[in-house]
């Protein structure tokens, strides 16, 4: 089982192939929108990155409850298998 | 059936192939700017989601006719082939404002066919590629020796200024090409099927019978949930894409050109990262200048593309059309 630290940097991966935005910058209180500039159809993008790597199914109604790093982070450490 | 009896088994060419393109784009160039004071957008903001800088929208006199005989036409004299010799006409649109009749035989006529075969395909986006497959195998079963495949749309008339998701995607233009015998393979199998499952995600608002019962009426526009299409475009539409390469038994490798449905330039930016395309890879681009044309934005692109000299004769282009229904279809073609 992945650490909440692996999940963070995993996703800072993600984050930063996506959107180029550096890894350091993807912390837990971190807001995608407001923060780190991700914009929905990024968003998208790491949500399906996310599925790939975690192997979790992130539901489009679930995707606007994700606001920041922490909020996929948790989202994810429940949800993997 | 009596003794004896049998009927003649029709015979075709051993294989199809693209004989030549041709693309007609309205007069009027609209640039972002026109538009964003209705949805509270901005140029920035548009192009960053999209990569649209502008687009072109019809005139009154630009019709879906107008603008597919303008496109056949120079498909036609791309082709070498004259109107007599077409034996079908296949129109791809969603935006030709009569049920009946299709747009395709009006088309045919002006044209100059001699009563070619004529009907319109209803498949929203991927409207083109289904053309292009029914083409090739209408040409390979010996239905027809020539076939005209247009996509044409005015989806200026179905748009709805204000509607931020979509107001400053879809535009007007019409793109054509003909299919005609080849002595090599020259269109690959095609890929194609439906997600009818999500049915709502791209579709008109409401039923006409609603519209015209209603107590104000007003035009049922397109709408679309753009967060869900992106999804489903840019990572399943890959691997269908991926699948057409596959079963034109090449590797992504091989492709010269890519020729995706000009939906929005981050999809298509998502579903070459996602088949990892290799560098040397062209890749159609189109939709900056042109907007998301539905059915004609494959034919417009690779008109652009081969005028341009970044598709060449010879080259293999991996085609890939996806909208509306869900419905898709992609196929390998080699540029004429």
């Amino acid at each position: 089982m992945a650490t909440t630290e692996e999940i963070r940097t995993d996703l800072a991966d993600i984050v930063n192939e996506v959107a180029g935005i550096p890894v350091e910058d993807v912390q837990l209180d971190k807001s995608f929108v407001d923060d780190l500039d991700v914009d929905s159809l990024s968003m998208v993008e790491v949500v399906v990155a996310c599925e790939e790597k975690f192997g979790v199914t992130i539901p489009d109604d679930e995707v606007k409850n994700l606001k920041t790093v922490g909020d996929a982070v948790s989202f994810i450490e429940k949800n993997q298998a | 059936m009596a003794a004896g009896v049998t009927l003649a088994g029709g015979s075709g060419a051993a294989y199809a192939r693209i004989m030549g393109v041709g693309a007609y784009r309205p007069r009027r160039v609209v640039p972002n700017s026109e538009l964003v004071e209705a949805i509270d957008s901005s140029d920035e903001w548009i192009q960053q989601r999209s990569g649209i800088k502008e687009r072109r929208w019809a005139a009154d006199d630009e019709t879906v006719e107008m603008m597919s005989v303008e496109a056949a036409r120079e498909a036609l004299a791309a082709a070498g082939i004259d109107a007599r010799q077409v034996d079908c006409v296949v129109v791809a649109t969603v935006s030709h404002m009569l049920n009946l009749p299709s747009a395709a035989t009006a088309i045919a006529h002006r044209l100059g066919t001699e009563q070619a075969a004529a009907f319109d395909v209803a498949a929203a986006c991927a409207g083109f590629c289904h053309g292009v497959a029914l083409a090739s195998d209408m040409v390979r079963g010996g239905s027809a020796r020539h076939v005209l495949v247009i996509g044409v749309e005015r989806l200026s008339d179905m748009t709805d200024p204000t509607d931020r998701g979509t107001a400053f995607i879809f535009a007007d233009g019409a793109g054509a090409v003909v299919v005609g015998p080849s002595e090599t393979p020259a269109i690959g199998p095609v890929v194609w099927g439906s997600d009818g499952e999500q049915y709502d995600l791209i579709r008109q608002k409401a039923d006409w019978r609603d519209v015209v019962a209603s107590d104000s009426p007003s035009f049922p526009f397109m709408a679309m949930q753009g967060a869900a299409v992106f999804r489903w475009a840019s990572f399943a539409m890959a691997k269908t894409a991926q699948q057409a390469v596959d079963r034109a038994g090449i590797r992504v490798e091989d492709l010269d050109v890519f020729v995706p449905h000009q939906a929005n330039m981050r999809i298509t930016d998502a579903m070459a990262r996602a088949m990892k395309l290799p560098e040397h890879v062209r890749i159609a681009r189109d939709i900056a200048e042109q907007g998301n044309t539905s059915a004609a934005s494959i034919p417009m692109a690779l008109a652009r593309m081969v005028a341009d000299g970044e598709a060449r004769s010879g080259d293999l282009a991996l085609l890939v059309a996806f909208g509306a229904g869900l419905s898709y279809a992609a196929q390998v073609v080699v540029v004429p």
